[in-house]
């Protein structure tokens, strides 16, 4: 085995007398850590609500202090008063607004008459996130004004449903930092154990080695050994980095520090005999790098790191349960976000380790002794 | 399991018989589908020497090297690396042989001794014993003062000269060179021929190189095979070569307004013993007696109205030798090999 350790020592000491590669490689996780998670996170404030008020009446006047209630303290949209219901809709098509309520004639009187009284809101439905929080708030303050004026709870056998959350409030940021660690990981190892493995193999170092006496299982552990020490490291560093961006306490938590070292090694080993596996009969340099989007969005997004995987076609679902990625990123949401104990990972470790020594096996079965 | 053992289990250091050729090979033959790359080729190289493969670019010297290095599979012969098979005892034959490819492959990250001390490690050469190899070594290719600069501040020559400690750091008995000069300025060729020669007489080593140069197989082998289109045409020793050929002088000449039959007219002159018409009016004649020729040739060219361009007497070079066993120069051989590897220029006219 000292062979093997001979091919590890020559990838680290490359690794850390030239990180740049690898510290690109962890910026791009970070890169959309931060971003991501503070587009995708807040919620909808100050968008242009056209008010267009046809009726003037009482009632009127109330939906419109409710939309100015609205304005003050949530701050979710901010009323603009129309005097015409085809110029709102015009404005909502052309940008200029982002949805506009209508009150007709007669809203007043249909309420005092109990008469189906309507209000009308038009949104651009091509903008589902806006549309939806638009609608989302103004279906509120419409049952807010339907409630009579005297609380009739105790003599109502309404039936209503308590929400009891287990966890504190997630921020987005907080929730995209499992896919973002597992990420930051593949990327080092497309890189570490892709990109440079093939150059390598371009230049004839491996050449080198192959009229050495090493075996192919020397070999071949050596290289996956050393790439999954620099993904180690890799999701080392942006677990740490991520947690203090993201302001997640737990993960320094004692209890947590082994199962993340945990969830880290098994990632790294499964991800690098993966790529390994991927890369071990290529020769053309070019292969990695034109596949690098390929694999991201193919394992990443199905994973279930920023939708869930059971929105997902069966077909896509598929692809979740066989990827590494899925396993990395429910364990590590389960540690990160739910301070979750062995139990809840162990089914995530045994896949990640067992993929991996099937990955290795047949990698090294797949691997030429010659050129 | 080959996987994790060796069909001969490696020993730190080459343990071969002690008797018989250094390296055996036995009618060699590689082919890719129809294609065949080396055509049943045998020689032996005795224990101690430096036996050069000379050859134009895509001849099938380095396939024939690296089927000799385990690095390619033999499709039928065998090659003995010291008694051992390269076939059937790989892992033994390999700790007996130092190989340098044709590329430059050591590591530019790492330092000059930490590349030698890695390939140390990879031929299990007990770590009591590597420090003071690597002394040797770099001194011997003489980069002690270098041992910590990073592979990539160094020059080509410098960096081939590393290879060569490399190649040697477990003690093997036998080297494999593949073109261990090419693109090397003229000064830094000289300075490795001078070290290969100095390391093979401390070493007792047994040295195989490959080139396309002939005066590196000139000067620097003591035996040469001559290979063609993965055929070996002629071994021997270089001067046992260049005296095979008819004719002691080589007389390169142009002219100009040179008749028809201008060679036949050159074949009668007395000790001339072969006329070779190349492009351009250039004739390339070979003569047992240069002096006398060139005063005849010229003679019958003012007789017969036909002008001189030019006119040079050498001696037998290696490319004569090439010449008369395959038809053909070896330059014009490498021209055409660049040729074929070049792309057309856009708007390159033909």
């Amino acid at each position: 085995m000292n062979r093997m350790w001979a091919i590890v020592e020559r990838e680290l000491r490359k690794f850390f007398r030239s990180p740049a590669l690898m510290l690109v490689a962890m910026v791009f996780p970070l890169v959309q850590l931060i971003v991501l998670g503070n587009a995708f996170g807040g919620k909808i404030k100050q968008a242009r609500l056209g008010v267009v008020d046809q009726d003037r009446g009482t009632q009127a006047v109330k939906v419109r202090e409710a939309l100015a209630a609205v304005e003050s303290n949530a701050h979710t949209f901010t009323p603009v008063p129309y005097d015409s219901d085809k110029q709102a809709m015009e404005d909502v098509r052309n940008g200029r607004l982002d949805g506009a309520i209508v009150i007709p004639p007669q809203y007043s009187r249909r309420v005092y008459e109990q008469n189906h009284p309507r209000i009308a809101l038009v949104v651009d439905n091509t903008d589902n996130f806006m549309s939806s929080a638009l609608e989302q708030q103004l279906t509120s303050l419409v049952d807010a004004l339907n409630q009579p004026d005297v609380d009739p709870s105790r003599i109502l056998q309404q039936v209503s449903l308590d929400t009891i959350e287990l966890y504190p409030y997630i921020e987005y940021m907080k929730y995209l930092l499992p896919g973002s660690i597992v990420l930051a990981m593949f990327v080092s190892v497309m890189i570490g154990g892709g990109m440079l493995y093939i150059d390598d193999k371009a230049r004839g170092v491996h050449e080198g080695y192959l009229v050495t006496p090493i075996t192919k299982f020397e070999l071949v552990a050596g290289l996956n050994l050393a790439g999954a020490i620099k993904a180690i490291l890799a999701g080392v560093v942006i677990t740490v980095l991520g947690a203090l961006l993201s302001g997640l306490g737990s993960v320094f938590m004692p209890q947590n520090v082994l199962y993340i070292l945990l969830l880290v090694v098994a990632t790294s080993v499964a991800f690098n005999t993966m790529m390994f596996l991927m890369m071990v009969r290529v020769e053309d340099p070019l292969v990695p790098r034109a596949t690098f989007g390929i694999l991201n969005t193919l394992l990443f997004f199905p994973s279930g790191a920023i939708y869930p995987i059971k929105a997902f076609p069966a077909w896509l679902r598929f692809i979740a349960y066989i990827d590494p990625f899925t396993y990395a990123v429910h364990g590590f949401k389960a540690v990160l976000l739910k301070d979750a104990g062995l139990v809840a990972i162990r089914a995530d470790l045994a896949y990640l380790l067992v993929s991996g020594a099937i990955m290795i096996t047949i990698a090294t079965a797949l691997f030429k002794r010659t050129l | 399991m080959s996987w994790f053992s060796s069909k001969s289990k490696p020993a730190a250091h080459c343990e071969a018989p002690a008797s018989g050729d250094a390296i055996l090979v036995d009618h060699i033959t590689k082919k890719y589908g129809e294609f065949t790359a080396v055509d049943d080729v045998t020689f032996s190289v005795h224990p101690g020497e430096i036996f050069g493969l000379l050859g134009p670019n895509g001849a099938g010297k380095s396939t024939l090297i690296r089927m000799m290095t385990t690095l390619l599979p033999i499709t039928s012969g065998r090659a003995l690396i010291n008694g051992f098979d390269v076939s059937k005892q790989a892992d033994a034959a390999r700790q007996c042989m130092g190989v340098i490819p044709q590329a430059l492959t050591s590591d530019i990250d790492l330092t000059v001794e930490e590349n030698l001390s890695i390939y140390a490690k990879l031929y299990g050469v007990p770590a009591e014993e590597r420090q003071h190899n690597i002394d040797d070594l770099l001194k011997t290719v003489d980069l002690l003062k270098w041992r910590n600069a990073q592979t990539k501040t160094l020059s080509g020559g410098m960096r081939r000269r590393l290879e060569i400690a490399r190649g040697l750091v477990h003690s093997p008995k036998i080297f494999f060179l593949d073109e261990p000069t090419t693109g090397l300025d003229p000064v830094s060729r000289v300075a490795v021929w001078e070290m290969l020669t100095e390391i093979k007489n401390r070493r007792a080593l047994t040295i195989l190189i490959t080139t396309h140069y002939m005066d590196e197989a000139d000067r620097l082998c003591d035996r040469v095979a001559i290979v063609d289109h993965g055929k070996l045409v002629a071994l021997d020793s270089p001067v046992a070569l260049k005296a095979s050929v008819p004719g002691t002088n080589v007389i390169e000449a142009q002219f100009l307004n040179a008749p028809a039959d201008w060679e036949e007219e050159l074949k009668k002159l007395e000790d001339v013993t072969s006329v070779q018409h190349e492009a351009a009016n250039m004739y390339r004649i070979l003569s047992s007696n240069g002096s006398k020729t060139t005063t005849e040739l010229v003679e019958l060219a003012v007789r017969s109205n036909v002008q001189v361009k030019s006119l040079s007497v050498q001696n037998t070079t290696l490319d004569d030798v090439f010449v008369h066993y395959t038809g053909r120069q070896l330059r014009d051989e490498q021209v055409k090999a660049y040729s074929f590897v070049m792309p057309d220029r856009p708007g390159m006219r033909p």
